[in-house]
């Protein structure tokens, strides 16, 4: 475990971790975002820049989650929790939500992982080969049918192991498929060359960050 | 005088035979025909191969047919939920064969059943365990997995209004499985919240045409309810 106090930075909180990538996510994406971190980048678009969010169970143009007391019980997204759709929204069923993803035509998806290597391998649906009952929803489809895939997690796990590593020992999602890494200490592009940082948490420097991570890094140009 | 309409549960799980490949409509509660799986569980027939989203809650509904012991075998997407007791159970006892689809090819290979395509080849889990013991292939460059089309002997779907000559419509997130399940299977039962004239329901509003459907049923339970 590095030592923290060799340098004074401050980690991004979980809220600013969705706000950053949020920051990145232009109007007129079509964005499908996975179940945990991911999905609080939503709160963090305003309305007014359009963005149409889609959940795998059939809904585009889903909208913020409800009130309580405005809860439909009929309307819900792929992590089971109640939402809304916003004007211009649209249900259609499982194959068609599927070819929406499968088909390339959702700009961006977000998920969270437990392993990114430098080659773009993505590992988030199971941590062993033996896991009992392993899931794995729509993780796949999404990996490799969004034009981009960006991961959001933290960098490393609670015991301090990097989560950008040089190969994933977990079983894969998808082959090559992340473009960009968010974490609570950088923002890193996934190119020909490995992870390049182009963003890192205030006062974190470039050696601390390597320090704290499996895989070398690269200065961007 | 075409009528899919039957008047008991009975009429809507005859025939039903041990063995059967029964596809499960929903997504959470939401368009999950609840009614049918319970008539399912009353009807009899064992040794089922299952294919639904997930794996079932709790003791009810999917998780009990299980817990009967009348599933052999379950193929879904997220074999997990607030409470997979029953499945978990049974799966690590051996006692239930798994067999995990991502969940896009799985509705897809329902499609593929419905549209009379045997297979067909997706970039879905290429290099991932998914992969293991089936044909890839490349097209233009990249890798691409072939994956079989999943043919229901039943299928079991969730309607919002459904008519005499079983065109149905769905609501909002409760469509989900059931159009492509309805497309996929043999026979295709339906529990519709609302029974409509012949008519009634706008052409241009028809989800899923009734050629695809057998039988109808109505069960106006009211709102989806727990996940």
């Amino acid at each position: 475990m590095p030592d923290t106090a060799a340098t004074d930075f401050k980690p991004l909180s979980r809220v600013e971790m969705a706000a950053r990538v949020a920051r990145d996510i232009p109007e007129g994406w079509y964005v499908n975002l996975g179940i945990g971190i991911p999905t609080a980048i939503a709160d963090h678009v305003p309305l007014d820049r359009e963005v149409i969010f889609h959940s795998e169970n059939g809904v585009l143009g889903m909208g913020p989650a409800p009130p309580r007391e405005k809860i439909d019980p009929w309307l819900i997204n792929a992590g089971k929790q109640y939402v809304t759709l916003r004007q211009g929204g649209s249900f259609c069923h499982h194959a068609d939500s599927f070819s929406m993803i499968r088909g390339g035509h959702l700009d961006l998806c977000v998920l969270g992982a437990f392993q990114v290597a430098e080659n773009g391998d993505i590992a988030n649906w199971a941590t062993s080969e033996n896991d009992t009952a392993p899931a794995v929803g729509g993780a796949m489809d999404l990996a490799a049918g969004a034009k981009r895939l960006w991961v959001l997690m933290e960098h490393t796990t609670k015991d301090g192991t990097s989560k950008l590593v040089q190969r994933c020992s977990y079983p894969l999602t998808a082959v090559g498929a992340v473009k960009r890494v968010y974490t609570n200490l950088a923002v890193l592009d996934v190119t020909d060359r490995g992870f390049v940082v182009i963003d890192m948490a205030p006062g974190l420097t470039f050696d601390a960050l390597q320090a704290r991570t499996d895989a070398p890094l690269h200065r961007s140009a | 005088m075409i009528d899919k309409i039957v008047q008991s549960m009975a009429e809507a799980m005859a025939d039903i035979k041990d063995g059967s490949t029964v596809l499960i409509g929903g997504f959470g509660a939401v368009g999950q025909p609840n009614a049918l799986i319970d008539g399912l569980i009353e009807q009899g027939a064992t040794d089922l191969t299952v294919a639904a989203n997930n794996a079932g809650v709790g003791h009810v509904g999917l998780a009990r047919l299980m817990e009967l012991g009348r599933v052999r075998k379950i193929i879904c997407s997220f074999p997990r939920s607030s409470d997979p007791v029953v499945f978990e159970t049974l799966y690590r006892a051996g006692k239930i064969e798994l067999e995990i689809v991502p969940q896009g090819t799985l509705a897809e290979r329902m499609r593929a059943a419905g549209a009379g395509v045997p297979a067909f080849y997706t970039a879905t889990g290429v290099g991932t365990k998914m992969a293991m013991g089936k044909e890839t292939r490349e097209f233009d460059g990249r890798a691409f997995v072939m994956e079989r089309a999943l043919v229901g002997d039943v299928g079991l779907v969730e309607a919002w209004e459904a008519d005499r000559w079983g065109n149905l419509t769905f609501r909002e997130s409760g469509r989900n499985f059931n159009p492509v399940i309805a497309m996929a299977s043999n026979l295709t039962i339906v529990q519709t919240q609302h029974l409509r004239e012949l008519g009634e329901i706008d052409p241009d509003h028809v989800v899923t045409p009734g050629i695809f459907v057998d039988r109808v049923l109505h069960v106006p339970y009211g709102d989806p309810t727990g996940f």
